[in-house]
């Protein structure tokens, strides 16, 4: 839905320049960038808002390969500078390393994802496997719906990031192609609201000569347990954090996307359909569909995947009849999708009893068509009615191809 | 060193081993690069041995993020200070082993050397994976024992001669490429600083015996370092822009067995049947030096 008050400053550019916008008015110091579809237009947009001149106190580094990308941000970050990149897919991947570097030494770099499937079979379309594949990394993973939470996200993301109590790297993980190329209304992010809402970034420990410190040192089993510990901590901290900066840019913007979750047709849902990302669109366009018939369906979009809250997702779902997760990734071995797994755990030994399926949907970028959710709330209905037969399954498989 | 000599900004108290090259190398390093430095230093003997949390022999602002990534976190740290107006006053040194350097990190150096960021990396080389057990790594010389190349009895030893790393360097147009050697102080401090105050990415590539890798005794690290240069098997000399523009001279060579038979990684040269003719294989290296390098 459009908000009215903001349909006049509203344009029509593609996703990624809005993204490529968003991150040049949270004034970063150091951009490091390795191409990769479909982030390349983010890149380029930045770079060209650099050749212009646009982006004051900022240096654009471009890099080799993007294990060097977010390795010249730790250097960066670490000097005191406010960091941002963008990449995907195998991109991500061969970051894996220095990501869990980054958010060991708790320098909050900031990064937008344009999901993407991952290689072999090479594929270049939308799914969730690279970024669910840095689960365990101990970065902040906030996933978003449209063009304008990926562009609203990136200045709440710097501000619970860069919280002297968090200093947690994120990602913003935004559907590539369904969201990086698409031309749809956005308001750009204003530069003053975005100063309004975004302090400058402020660490208490740099690297600087005047006052010498040691980043990155050796921890013996003795100490390196404790660090582990912390950096949970952290990330527990950035739970409520997340909640309150998303209505500290209500405040400032007038728009909310959700904060940790959000929810649709929730209050009084018999079936509830979880999901993260661009698909929630249709899920709620099929969801009204069935409200208009009155039946109770409701959606509970997840926001943020990393932190996991798992309060808020057994709340939202406690008086459901049945509740079904799509998941745009998989984790092969157990026939099942990140979300569907997680929300099963933090349910179990919770007071909620809830059935819960899933359906891993999407993969390589395969069209998810309103017939096949209205099948999967067909399922659902019948959990609700006379429990599981299935527990995880893939949508839309094509049988005739095995 | 002399009452005269600069201060260093390594303390001691970490735990390298007692002649490590590793903690000279670091120490000449910071002599020359002085104190306005942030150092980034690759994973290896010298990270692990100075900064055992809580502690640190650092006091000079130090960063150690990955084995493979001291290029692109110099280049990092090097944008960053640009972009806050904190450059003219900072230097930027990253201090890594041969491994990290010439191997899994060459391709983020290669990068941070093409795009022209203004720091200076030195290269400790003590021709092994010393960190991890004395492996070989691609700064390993010819017929030289280490742990993946045993002498055997179809081998004698690694099979390859070393990568010629200042080569690489200079071919990216770096403004100031040297060699040196631990067993050289004055020579190391004086390459060094002289890179940290020129423009551009700058690289020093130092010869560091290893006391535990090549086996030798702990007292003997400099003597053998000073041995390399003079059996002209460690050619010193400085490129600007690609070209040598001075040398190191050695008077009268020594032979290169007078080198090869302080440690024991080429013991099997002296023992196996036909080492004596890999010897000459390895003089033929250290002649080609002279004659290439005009050393003499």
């Amino acid at each position: 839905m459009i908000n009215p008050a903001y349909k006049k400053k509203m344009v029509v550019v593609e996703g990624s320049y809005a993204v490529a916008h968003a991150a040049k008015v949270c004034r970063p110091n150091v951009i490091s960038a390795y191409p990769i579809t479909p982030q390349t237009h983010i890149v380029e947009d930045l770079s060209q808002f650099i050749a212009d001149g646009e982006i004051p106190n900022c240096e654009y580094i471009n890099v080799e390969a993007e294990f060097s990308a977010i390795s010249a941000l730790i250097g960066a970050s670490a000097v005191g500078a406010r960091t941002y990149s963008a990449t995907t897919s195998q991109g991500l991947l061969l970051m894996h390393e220095a990501l869990f570097n980054t958010s060991g030494m708790r320098l909050p770099v900031v990064m937008t994802v344009a999901n993407r499937a991952i290689s072999a079979p090479i594929n270049i379309w939308n799914d969730h496997q690279d970024a669910i594949a840095q689960r365990d990394t101990g970065w902040i993973q906030l996933y978003v719906e449209d063009v304008q939470e990926a562009c609203d996200t990136l200045p709440q993301l710097y501000k619970i990031a860069e919280d002297n109590e968090i200093m947690v790297p994120g990602m913003v993980c935004m559907d590539g192609f369904i969201l990086s190329h698409v031309y749809e209304p956005v308001v750009l992010l204003e530069q003053e609201l975005t100063d309004n809402f975004l302090p400058p970034f402020q660490p208490d420990d740099i690297l600087d000569p005047e006052d010498p410190k040691t980043f990155g040192a050796f921890a013996a089993p003795d100490t390196y347990e404790e660090f582990r510990y912390l950096h949970e901590q952290a990330m527990q901290k950035a739970l409520p954090k997340i909640e309150a900066v998303a209505k500290e840019f209500e405040e400032v913007f007038g728009r909310y996307h959700g904060g940790l979750i959000d929810g649709y047709m929730l209050d009084d849902a018999e079936i509830i359909i979880m999901s993260m990302g661009s698909i929630l669109g249709t899920v709620k366009d099929v969801v009204d569909e069935y409200r208009a018939k009155g039946e109770k369906i409701g959606v509970l979009k997840v926001r943020s995947f990393r932190p996991f809250p798992k309060e808020q997702i057994c709340e939202a779902v406690k008086n459901a009849h049945a509740v079904v997760v799509l998941d745009k990734n998989i984790s092969i071995g157990t026939n099942e999708g990140a979300l569907f797994t997680e929300t099963k755990s933090c349910l179990y030994n919770s007071k909620v009893r809830v059935p819960v399926i899933g359906y891993t949907i999407g993969h390589g970028g395969r069209d998810i068509r309103v017939e096949s959710i209205a099948k999967v709330i067909e399922k659902t209905k019948k959990v609700a009615k006379s429990g599981i037969t299935v527990e995880s399954q893939f949508l839309d498989l094509k049988e005739e191809l095995l | 060193m002399s009452k005269t000599a600069p201060k260093t900004y390594i303390t001691s108290g970490h735990s390298g081993c007692a002649g490590c090259c590793d903690a000279f190398a670091a120490k000449f390093t910071l002599m020359g690069a002085g104190p306005n430095t942030i150092v980034v230093n690759p994973t290896g003997c010298l990270e692990v041995m100075s900064t055992p949390f809580p502690y640190s022999s650092w006091q000079v602002p130090w960063i150690h993020s990955l084995f493979e990534n001291a290029g692109a976190v110099a280049s990092g740290v090097e944008a960053a200070l640009k972009a806050l107006g904190k450059k003219d006053d900072i230097k930027i040194v990253a201090i890594g082993g041969d491994g990290s350097t010439m191997d899994i990190g060459l391709g983020s150096l290669s990068g941070a050397f093409e795009r022209g960021h203004d720091f200076t990396y030195v290269c400790m080389d003590n021709e092994a994976y010393m960190n991890t057990g004395i492996q070989r790594s691609s700064g390993t010389p010819f017929d030289a024992s280490t742990t993946t190349t045993p002498p055997g009895k179809v081998s004698f030893g690694n099979p390859r001669p070393k990568k010629n790393m200042p080569a690489i360097m200079a071919a990216h147009g770096s403004p100031y490429v040297a060699t040196t050697s631990i067993g050289f102080p004055r020579d190391m401090m004086r390459k060094v600083k002289k890179a940290t105050e020129i423009v551009g990415p700058t690289y020093i590539h130092s010869h560091c015996p290893c006391t535990t890798g090549w086996g030798f005794d702990t007292s003997k690290t400099l003597e053998i370092a000073k041995l390399a240069v003079e059996t002209c098997l460690w050619p010193m000399y400085e490129m600007e822009y690609g070209e040598i523009t001075q040398v190191r001279k050695v008077k009268d060579p020594k032979p290169v067995e007078e080198y090869l038979r302080t440690q024991k990684r080429f013991k099997h040269l002296f023992t196996m049947e036909g080492g004596d003719e890999e010897i000459k294989k390895i003089q033929a290296t250290a002649d080609w030096n002279i004659k290439h390098f005009g050393l003499q």
